[in-house]
């Protein structure tokens, strides 16, 4: 095989004044860009003529990895994508497996997973709007909400274990129920969220100085936000109403009763509204799973994928068995392809999965959203100020992780 | 998902492109649908500015190499936000310097999904217009998705890797 590579040289043509302008390096490693991710910028003065993102700093080569790993092996490599809301891509995950080897997944886990996962999505929100906050110089409201962040991370723990790379759930439900714990500190969030929510947007919605740093700073039409394939808060701030979870209901949620805000001009502004209001909704969808939740197991009865008790393993062969097949990971999955999406925070979050009936994946790509919009970024910062950037880029919640995969 | 018993796109595709339409499947919630690599770029134009279908959005792209065959295959996945259908279209190219054409014109989305497929598959994109590697570092000298390159240390030999290789 010929593997010498071509050298591709950057396009993009000189511009006329060129010896006038100075070149600013933002990043790899600077305190605004809350990742390790590189801008070369080109100024004019103060303003942006050009901007050349370089990404891969943090490329840990995760569809790679996933080549030989066995299925319950992903989840872990899947924690460290948007590592935000990492509920969300374990159970997107999960979710993919269970489609291909097509297990039926009882309601009381898919109502269990909307409340993780919408726990995630306002956790993830409240990072991303408080630190657009922290950005434009607001630094309380984000002590405020960081309270809450700790709060949910501790519900984590009591269901998984685990506060950050949560690896939540397995392949057809949960290693355990939730514990009575869980319960009451899920109660006692949603006591105190709302109350330190509402401070927060006292504070920053109407305020002149955040207002007058937002609106019209990066805006991005419709039109290019769909061509650019934007999906999540982002594209819903440009007036487009596209939620996989109302397109294409999965784990349940048709059953809950949750509007979509969406927002008019695509600027920081109305990405940061977007969110906020989302999270308003995602605490009205954890209430209606609550108080709906059906009785029944916390797990789905598939003996091939699912670890049984340790006590069934000592004491019963199958049980024996089966607990051997999965751990090495010898469990049979049919051959086909198949692709779930979920509702990420930060948009669709796809997994793409090519099983050839062995023991891994034989390709499996994730639709890592941050890294489809991201793209967009220098078009959305031509002509504006550097601290305008900055707040695009924060508003955008580009994770480094799930960039760089 | 896709109500794959509606969906009319497939038969839509196979009156229009006749002979460019090489295979068809069901994967899944998915129709899948093979095409001659040369005539990628009018169906997906056709597909885009068709009020009937309007894929106008594109969800993901993926390289996918198959030695054994000496193949590589590309992937688009297209969305209809208007009548929410999706469908997948595969392209087949030979392994050895494989070219595929850039999609670039017609979604700007596709601009670094392909510059990734080139950085992982070696798959060069004719009329991208800046096809350089993104994720790796810029003077890597191969293609670390391909199957011929297995994570596993080759040179180890205190044990047989039939159990865990692939």
């Amino acid at each position: 095989m010929n593997l010498v590579t071509e050298t591709f040289k950057n396009t993009n043509p000189t511009l006329p004044g060129e010896e006038n302008y100075s070149t600013l390096n933002l990043g790899p490693t600077h305190p605004a860009t809350h990742g390790i991710f590189q801008n070369v910028m080109t100024m004019d003065g103060e303003r942006i003529v050009r901007s050349e993102p370089t990404i891969g700093y943090i490329h840990r080569a995760f569809e790679k990895i996933a080549e030989r790993r066995p299925y319950y092996q992903i989840t872990p490599l899947t924690d460290r994508l948007n590592y935000c809301s990492a509920p969300i891509n374990n159970i997107g995950w999960h979710m993919t497996v269970e489609k291909l080897i097509q297990a039926d997944i009882p309601k009381r886990i898919q109502y269990l997973r909307v409340i993780l996962m919408e726990l995630a999505r306002v956790t993830d929100h409240l990072i991303c709007n408080s630190v657009l906050a922290v950005d434009t110089g607001a630094l309380t409201g984000f002590i405020y909400l960081f309270e809450y962040r700790e709060l949910a991370y501790e519900i984590y723990e009591e269901v998984c274990g685990a506060r950050l790379t949560t690896n939540m759930g397995r392949i057809g439900g949960f290693e355990r129920d939730f514990t009575p714990a869980a319960w009451s500190k899920l109660e006692k969030f949603l006591k105190g969220f709302p109350i330190a929510l509402k401070e927060f947007e006292k504070l920053i919605m109407r305020n002149r100085i955040f207002m007058d740093r937002t609106i019209g700073v990066g805006e991005i039409t419709a039109k290019d936000a769909l061509n650019y394939s934007f999906s999540g808060p982002n594209l819903r701030a440009t007036g487009v109403d596209y939620d996989v979870r109302v397109m294409n209901p999965y784990s349940s949620y048709q059953d809950f009763d949750f509007k979509i805000p969406v927002g008019e001009n695509g600027d920081t502004y109305d990405r940061f509204m977007v969110r906020q209001r989302e999270m308003w909704e995602s605490l009205s969808i954890i209430r209606q799973a609550i108080d709906k939740l059906p009785e029944g197991p916390f797990h789905a009865t598939i003996p091939k994928h699912y670890l049984p008790p340790k006590e069934e393993v000592y004491n019963n062969m199958e049980a024996l068995i089966y607990h051997f097949k999965i751990v090495m990971g010898e469990s049979d999955v049919p051959k086909g392809e198949v692709y779930h999406c979920v509702e990420g925070a930060n948009g669709e979050l796809g997994f793409y999965l090519i099983s050839d009936g062995g023991r891994t994946p034989y390709r499996l790509q994730f639709r890592r959203p941050c890294f489809i919009y991201y793209q967009a970024y220098p078009e959305m910062i031509k002509g504006s100020t550097i601290s305008d950037a900055i707040l695009t880029m924060s508003s955008m919640n580009v994770i480094a992780g799930e960039l760089d995969a | 998902m896709t109500d794959l018993a509606t969906d009319r796109t497939v038969s839509f595709l196979n009156e229009k492109f006749g002979d460019a339409i090489l295979g068809q499947e069901t994967q899944y919630d998915f129709h899948v649908v093979t095409v001659m690599p040369s005539h990628l770029i009018d169906i997906l134009k056709e597909l885009y500015s068709n009020p009937e279908f309007s894929y106008q959005y594109l969800t993901t792209l993926a390289g996918i190499h198959y030695p054994l065959d000496q193949k590589m295959a590309v992937m688009y996945q297209l969305h209809s936000l208007t009548s929410n259908q999706r469908l997948r279209i595969k392209i087949y190219i030979s392994d050895d310097q494989p070219t595929a054409p850039s999609i670039t014109s017609i979604f700007k989305a596709a601009n670094w999904l392909e510059r990734e497929t080139y950085d992982f598959y070696g798959i060069v994109f004719e009329g991208h217009p800046d096809l350089r590697r993104i994720l790796n570092v810029d003077d890597m000298i191969f293609f670390p998705m391909r199957k011929e390159f297995p994570l596993e240390d080759q040179t180890r030999e205190d044990k047989e890797d039939e159990m865990f290789g692939r």
